[in-house]
């Protein structure tokens, strides 16, 4: 008795094994006659996400069809996992764009910082999660591919969940 | 008792081969494509009691058996460095041969008479047919013993050792709960056990506690749930297969499925009348038309189909035993109840024969025979025992009743008291 063993005080002699099996049969044919399915078929049906789901990027275009992005530099800077790349450019009219922008989704830890620290509501986190690709370079996201994005956008907080403030 | 056996001209010896072969043909089809379907049956019962859905995907689900044999056969087969590889290959061979070779002696129809002969239906007509059962079902613990001990892995040799204590102390209380059936019967022909169930009722009626034992251990033998020890996947990796891949694992998983048909088709034969109808003595006189086989086949594959079932049903529903208990249901329980349930029907048998009741009947017609309701009293006593005295924390032992009881005195005041319980010298 090297180790503490739990002593169950079992009334010995109303215990049974043939009884109980008889009801644990009784039990399971019932599942079996009346399954109540409830697994969800993926490909087929999809559950709901929800509002607060952060998910693979989308880039935010203005009507003209360019990025809202003016390359302030919030969020490579904010980012806790040093997924954002950026280069700022600018134009001769003086406005400021991003030469390069390039998001690693692998990297990427989804906390929608980016989204939150946004001055011009251009990078926001995606309500979507079928991102498979087949190597690891298909996962860094470059402008166009996050421009190109239709999914829709988290709101990072659901307003109809006062716990959300 | 052996009136009823009628004896008919033999058939030349080109047709007994001619058709020997046919059967075995179409048995051999009929088992294996069977067997595929019962994985695919168990996946889907196993899912509806847990409120899944199951295979649903390859045709329906249907094509789900077709979908896994493909990939067993295109898997890479791997052979560990340290294994021994004569006996590794052997192994899931003899662990689904004795499955196989058992159904060449179970009857699974009427015979039909047919214009070349009476054709028996059953592939080996063996007068020795249950001995030939006996022998050969315990051969079946060789592939899963080999298997354990050659893959040259801890877990499978564990898994080997506690399927070789297993099968050698289930398969006495299986021997010993059969005997009572061969008493009856007078012979160990299955023919003729089929024969005398359908003229003195099925033996579940006469001899429920026999069928029980004889069950439990079936359940033991084919290594099913609850008694799944040697597989084990919590404990053991799954046992004696943790080493194999592809199509010698599959062996090992057709081998359990068709133990489980032989074991059903076993339990059919020896207790539920094997092919026999009930209520009618149709089936059993002549003519012996075509039209009877086919029933009475009908009849068997519902019935085998029945306990095939009923494995897959108490496999979702039981948890797996602890070894102590496994050990101590199979040698305390079963092995003195059997021993004692064959003193108790061999007396009633002879007490039957000395008072010479064979063949009374009372009432009118030739229905109620007196040795049967004889029989049956004793049986409904012995039930009665059984499963509402005997079944009070006596068949399955929790684990503390193996402890002496000042030992268990102490450890219930430490627990009641919260004391840490503590090493004490040379323990």
């Amino acid at each position: 008795m090297a180790i503490g063993v739990k002593v169950v005080d079992r009334p010995i002699d109303e215990t049974s094994y043939i009884r109980a099996t008889v009801k644990g049969l009784a039990l399971t044919f019932k599942h079996l006659m009346n399954p109540h399915k409830v697994t969800t078929q993926y490909p087929e049906e999809k559950d709901a996400l929800s509002k607060r789901w952060r998910g693979t990027h989308r880039m935010l275009t203005t009507e003209d069809g360019k990025a809202k992005c003016v390359a302030c530099g919030l969020c490579p800077t904010v980012c806790p996992a040093n997924c954002i790349k950026l280069v700022p450019g600018e134009d001769e009219k003086g406005n400021r764009y991003p030469l390069l922008f390039e998001i690693d989704e692998f990297r990427c830890i989804f906390c929608g910082y980016c989204q939150e620290v946004c001055p011009e509501e251009a990078i926001h986190v995606g309500r979507h999660y079928e991102n498979a690709e087949f190597s690891r370079e298909g996962f860094v996201y470059d402008l166009e591919r996050l421009m190109a994005q239709t999914h829709p956008v988290s709101e990072l907080w659901d307003p109809a969940d006062p716990r959300g403030e | 008792m052996n009136n009823y056996v009628t004896i008919y001209p033999p058939q030349s010896t080109f047709l007994f081969v001619v058709f020997t072969i046919i059967k075995m043909v179409i048995v051999f089809t009929v088992y294996m494509v069977g067997v595929a379907l019962l994985t695919l049956a168990e996946r889907k019962i196993s899912a509806w009691m847990q409120d899944r859905h199951g295979p649903n995907r390859v045709g329906k689900g249907w094509l789900q058996p077709a979908a896994d044999g493909l990939k067993n056969i295109m898997k890479e087969e791997t052979y560990p460095g340290a294994a021994y590889t004569p006996l590794f290959v052997l192994a899931p061979v003899l662990s689904f041969i004795p499955a196989l070779v058992t159904w060449a002696v179970i009857p699974f129809a009427a015979p039909w008479a047919s214009r070349w002969g009476m054709i028996d239906m059953v592939l080996a007509p063996l007068p020795v047919g249950f001995l030939f059962i006996l022998a050969v079902s315990s051969l079946g613990v060789y592939g899963i013993v080999l298997a354990g001990w050659s893959s040259n892995n801890k877990y499978a040799l564990l898994g080997g050792l506690r399927s070789s204590a297993q099968m050698v102390s289930y398969e006495i209380a299986m021997g010993m709960s059969t005997i009572p059936v061969l008493i009856l019967a007078g012979n160990v022909s299955l023919n003729q056990i089929v024969q005398q169930q359908a003229t003195m009722g099925w033996n579940v009626l006469n001899l429920t506690v026999a069928f029980f034992i004889f069950m439990i251990a079936a359940f033991a033998e084919t290594n099913r749930l609850p008694f799944d020890l040697p597989e084990a996947e919590s404990e053991l990796i799954t046992g004696y297969h943790t080493e194999y891949s592809a199509m010698k694992f599959s062996m090992f998983f057709i081998a359990e499925y068709a133990n489980m048909v032989t074991a059903s088709g076993l339990m059919a034969t020896l207790f539920f009348g094997g092919w026999d109808i009930p209520f009618t003595l149709w089936d059993n006189i002549a003519p012996h038309t075509l039209l009877k086989t086919v029933i009475t086949q009908g009849f068997f594959a519902f019935k085998v189909l029945f306990f095939v079932f009923f494995f897959m049903w108490i496999r979702w529903t039981l948890p797996r035993f602890r070894y102590d208990q496994l050990m101590s249901l199979g040698w305390r329980f079963l092995l003195p109840l059997a021993l004692a349930y064959i003193v108790i029907i061999a007396s009633v048998v002879l007490g039957i024969d000395a008072a010479g009741l064979w063949g009374r009947y009372i009432g009118p017609g030739r229905i109620l025979s007196v040795a049967n309701i004889i029989l049956l009293a004793v049986n409904m006593v012995l039930c009665f025992l059984l499963f509402w005295v005997l079944d009070r924390g006596r068949i399955i032992s929790p684990a503390y009743s193996r402890l002496e009881r000042r030992d268990l005195e102490r450890l219930r005041a430490m627990s009641a008291a919260r004391i840490p319980v503590t090493a004490e010298a040379g323990d």
